[in-house]
């Protein structure tokens, strides 16, 4: 589900070529060496007197400089494997290269594709959609603290770090949705500050991405309607954005479509209407410490704004 | 030794000198002392407390984790918890444990009769003290520090930090670093100036040059971290602007100097344990250390290697690929003067003749567990590895394996090896390999889990993880495992404790050790040696001819130390050393008061300083010549014999 060891991106490929080697290397040098300690042990153990010649203390000089010889031959082979990797790993191949920006807050995601049409970009949360087999380059950096984007099934971390932007590529091989978390502590919900990389054909990623370029729908029915008026007269507008209305909040994710995503809370919680129902409520019972106030809401309006998020797709 | 007891008035000089080197008694005689065996002690114990505490608390983070979803600590004290932990090992335990070993043992091992700046220990001690009560007293007035035991800004500025837990880190930094900067003074000048004549520099126990190497390493690493926390608390307490992206500060500046400190302090952790091996082993395997030279060339390469390989903590922050190859060759080669050393001790044993006692058993999990921890580190310092297994699980397992292993096993074991020496008792063997067992089953149990958890996906610092992530059955054996380690470790206070009263009487050498250590009684004098020895080989104790020389004409009268020359350790000049004194303790009461004062206000500082200026003339008073101002006294060769020289005919001792 999130692991090093199930690779489905160029990148995290190399890297699990790397480890399957350093292993390897790992398991012999410490099966070797501790079974040389044991038998000096066994030896030490039956010697009955000293034998201290000098020919003796040759040989065991001998052998000490061989195994010498010996882990600095297995550290450089080493070296050249990491650095060889490290190359591969690192080095960017930009033509058609989809470029999203990452940004990190406390405690959640800023995802936004960029676009030489400005009413072409497209900003989401906690969710990225990535087309399979083409490079892919995230520019990162974060808004507060440090935060580390980690989705180790596809590439390795990379520090969010206010003040400076960094970029790091990757390609992914094989459909599949991907979670990844926070690597770096960022504070109270470091544990709770996950998201999800969904890994679709060229041409499903590009209806996705379509689609969340629309403003968000009109409200249909009398409820959705009630349901975003209380949107914008309660503080929600404040802090969240909804395109197309004139909610332009910058602090907390942006919910144009937030019913398409699989997750609320930066992988808090499943998005089902009950957990929506619950967040909206009290956020704090299940992230504490998380920005989002609690919202006494009559149970009239609640359904009311539930189903307004719900036709945000 | 019975020779010089039937010298005329022997006896007599003896009572006079152990007078001499007596400690006041009493309560109020407690905050006198400058003896450094008694310092140690305190620091000792104090040390081992600290590590009971951190290990309450890393109890409480397996209590936790142990199932998914678990509501039991809350973020907001777990953070405190986690944050508490490793400052505490780090900070509180594994750096003062070694360093008191040394205040200890150095001394008794070159054969001196003091450590050297005796008052500067017992200041050192105190701030120690001090540090931890601190701290603690700030964990439970829910101000425990939050922000992690590295403190990374900006989560540790004022905007994110509002409350005064990153002060609290950020100024036990201070009060440790002054802590441990007055021991590394002291210890490398008791290496370099009071060592036994004969004591050259290819002499010194192997312990001890590891104590020499680690002290020139905490000369150098700590001004590092105790200016970065100092920005921290200038950013903090009168806004200026080191770390502050907003203001043209940096973020990563503090990583760099951070980790320029935190790197080499492993080794500063390591070293002392890797001297321990050297000692132990050797006295096990009744055999000289094999490869004396690579040791001592290996942990001086060490210290410098250790200070070049800083960012390969800071590998996932994205630095050109150039640079971070050139750390991750130096963090790769640095394993070399550690195979090495391993190489020799594996040698030593091949060719010994082996007494596996209660020592020597953690010496062998030494080897285990430490070479695992090793390779793992080989595979960190290599980039793109390190970037997907860099702040998780794997990493915890990691540096544990390194730490526990390469410090903490060696550690308990001279905790056995040590014992009788400094109480006079034995501990017991049966119930040592209780402890070791249970310690060492549970330690794996504990942490190799966590190279899994941390391959895949758990980072570190969390403190709930959902059901689905599957990471549920081994953090519940992790837990199991720390439950194991935590009955071995209270195996291991109640035989130390029943030992101090009931265990068997210890003779000088109950181990047949070849170090000076145990050329004196168990527990030693207060003089240590009523004749200091002298030296004719690298184990004097096996190697020196029966009619060795010993060290005569030091006054009994006052604290009179004999100094010799750093190389070859040819007797310079004697030294009166000063006695027992309350300004230590006063000094390090008016710098604590300064300290806890300026993280409220920058008024503290200014205001906080007079204490502390007082208690420092009344420490450095000037005595008169009558009261026998210090003044070296001038040296008669002939009083003072020469390595493989006969012993002195007659003369007072």
């Amino acid at each position: 589900m999130q692991s090093v060891l199930a690779p489905a991106g160029t990148q995290s490929s190399s890297i699990y070529s790397l480890w399957s080697l350093m292993l390897l290397a790992s398991v012999v040098v410490f099966t070797v060496t501790l079974l040389f300690v044991i038998a000096g042990l066994i030896r030490g153990v039956r010697r009955t007197r000293n034998e201290g010649s000098p020919s003796s203390e040759r040989t065991l000089g001998r052998a000490v400089a061989a195994a010498i010889g010996a882990t600095v031959t297995i550290l450089i082979a080493l070296l050249v494997a990491s650095v060889w990797t490290g190359r591969r790993v690192a080095s960017l191949h930009a033509s058609s290269a989809v470029t999203i920006e990452v940004t990190g807050h406390q405690w959640w995601w800023e995802i936004a594709y960029d676009d030489a049409v400005p009413s072409r970009r497209v900003t989401t949360a906690n969710e990225i959609h990535l087309p399979l087999g083409r490079p892919v380059v995230l520019k990162v950096t974060s808004r507060d603290v440090i935060h580390s984007f980690w989705a180790p099934n596809l590439l390795g971390k990379r520090d969010l770090i206010p003040g400076y932007t960094t970029a790091v590529w990757l390609q992914v091989d094989r459909p599949g949705v991907f979670r990844g978390q926070c690597a770096e502590f960022c504070g109270l919900q470091h544990a709770h500050m996950a998201f999800d990389i969904v890994a679709e054909p060229e041409a499903d990623f590009e209806r996705w991405l379509d689609g969340m370029r629309q403003p968000a729908s009109e409200p249909h029915g009398a409820i959705e309607q009630r349901g975003r008026d209380l949107f914008m007269t309660n503080r929600c507008a404040g802090c969240h954005a909804v395109t197309g209305t004139a909610a332009h909040g910058q602090v907390a994710p942006d919910l144009t479509h937030v019913a398409t995503r699989s997750a609320i809370g930066a992988g808090t919680l499943p998005n089902t209407r009950e957990h929506m129902q619950a967040w909206i409520k009290d956020p704090q019972a299940s992230k504490p410490g998380n920005q989002m106030p609690a919202n006494p809401l009559s149970a009239d309006d609640l359904q009311a704004l539930l189903a307004y998020m719900e036709m945000l797709r | 030794m019975s020779e010089r007891l039937e010298l005329p008035h022997a006896a007599e000089d003896i009572a006079l000198l152990e007078r001499t080197w007596a400690e006041p008694r009493g309560f109020a005689g407690w905050f006198f002392h400058v003896d450094h065996k008694s310092i140690a002690r305190r620091y000792l114990v104090t040390a081992f407390v600290y590590f009971l505490i951190g290990g309450v608390l890393a109890a409480l983070m397996r209590l936790q984790l142990s199932r998914p979803d678990n509501a039991l600590i809350g973020p907001d004290l777990y953070n405190q918890i986690f944050t508490t932990h490793g400052t505490t090992m780090m900070f509180l335990f594994a750096v003062p444990v070694m360093q008191a070993l040394g205040i200890y043992f150095v001394p008794l091992m070159v054969g001196a009769r003091s450590i050297a700046f005796p008052r500067l220990v017992a200041f050192s001690y105190w701030m120690f003290l001090f540090g931890g009560i601190f701290l603690y007293t700030s964990f439970l007035l829910n101000a425990g520090p939050d922000v992690g035991w590295f403190a990374y800004p900006p989560l540790s500025e004022a905007l994110y930090a509002p409350s005064r837990r990153a002060d609290v880190w950020a100024q036990l930094i201070t009060f440790t670093e002054v802590a441990s900067l007055a021991t590394a003074i002291s210890l490398i000048t008791t290496v370099f100036k009071l060592r036994a004549p004969g004591m050259t520099l290819n002499r010194i126990p192997l312990f001890v040059w590891a104590q020499v190497v680690t002290s020139f390493m905490v000369l150098f690493a700590m001004p590092a971290v105790m200016l970065a926390s100092t920005a921290l608390i200038l950013d903090r307490l009168v806004n200026t602007h080191f770390f502050d992206v907003e203001h043209a500060g940096d973020a990563l500046l503090w990583q760099h100097l951070f980790w320029f400190f935190g790197h080499p302090e492993v080794y500063i952790i390591f070293i002392p344990g890797s001297g321990l091996v050297s000692m132990i082993l050797t006295t096990f395997s009744r055999r000289r250390t094999f490869g004396y030279l690579a040791i001592v060339l290996s942990l001086v390469s060490t210290a410098f290697m250790g200070f070049g390989l800083w960012v390969h903590h800071m590998f996932a922050t994205g630095l050109p690929q150039l640079g971070e190859s050139f750390f991750t060759a130096a963090s790769i080669i640095i394993a070399v003067p550690t195979g090495i050393q391993i190489f020799c001790w594996i040698a030593t044993m091949w060719s010994g003749r082996i007494h596996v006692k209660a020592p020597m058993l953690w010496i062998l999990g030494f080897f285990a567990i430490f070479i695992c921890g090793g390779l793992t580190g080989v595979m960190l310092a290599a980039v793109p590895l390190n970037t997907q297994v860099h702040d998780t699980f794997f990493v915890v397992a990691h540096l544990h394996y390194v730490l526990i292993g390469g410090a903490v096993f060696p550690l308990f074991g001279a905790f056995y090896y040590w014992y009788p020496k400094i109480t006079g008792r034995m501990l017991s063997e049966r119930l040592g390999r209780w402890f070791f067992g249970l310690f060492f089953i549970g330690f794996n149990l504990t942490f190799f889990p966590m190279h899994v958890l941390g391959l895949h996906g758990m980072p570190r610092r969390i403190y709930t993880y959902p059901t689905v992530m599957g990471w549920g059955a081994l953090n519940l054996a992790a837990s199991i495992g720390a439950l194991l380690m935590a009955c071995g470790v209270l195996l291991f206070i109640v035989d130390a404790v029943s030992a101090l009263y009931a265990g068997e009487i210890a003779t000088a050498n109950p181990w047949g050790a070849g170090t000076l250590e145990w050329a004196t009684s168990s527990p030693p004098p207060g003089s240590n040696f009523p004749c200091p020895p002298t030296v004719g080989g690298r184990e004097p104790l096996w190697e020196n001819p029966p009619d060795q020389p010993v060290v005569i004409g030091l006054r009994t009268d006052v604290r009179d130390v004999l100094v010799t020359h750093v190389l070859d350790a040819e007797p310079d000049h004697r030294l009166e050393f000063p006695g027992p004194s309350i300004w230590p303790f006063l000094t390090a009461m008016a710098t604590t008061v300064m300290f806890v004062w300026s993280i409220f206000t920058p008024w503290g500082v200014v205001y906080g300083s007079l204490p502390i200026f007082i208690t420092m003339v009344g420490w450095f008073w000037p005595k008169s010549a009558e009261e026998g101002g210090t003044q070296p006294w001038p040296i008669h060769h002939r009083t003072l014999p020469q390595p493989g020289e006969a012993p002195a005919a007659g003369g007072a001792i």
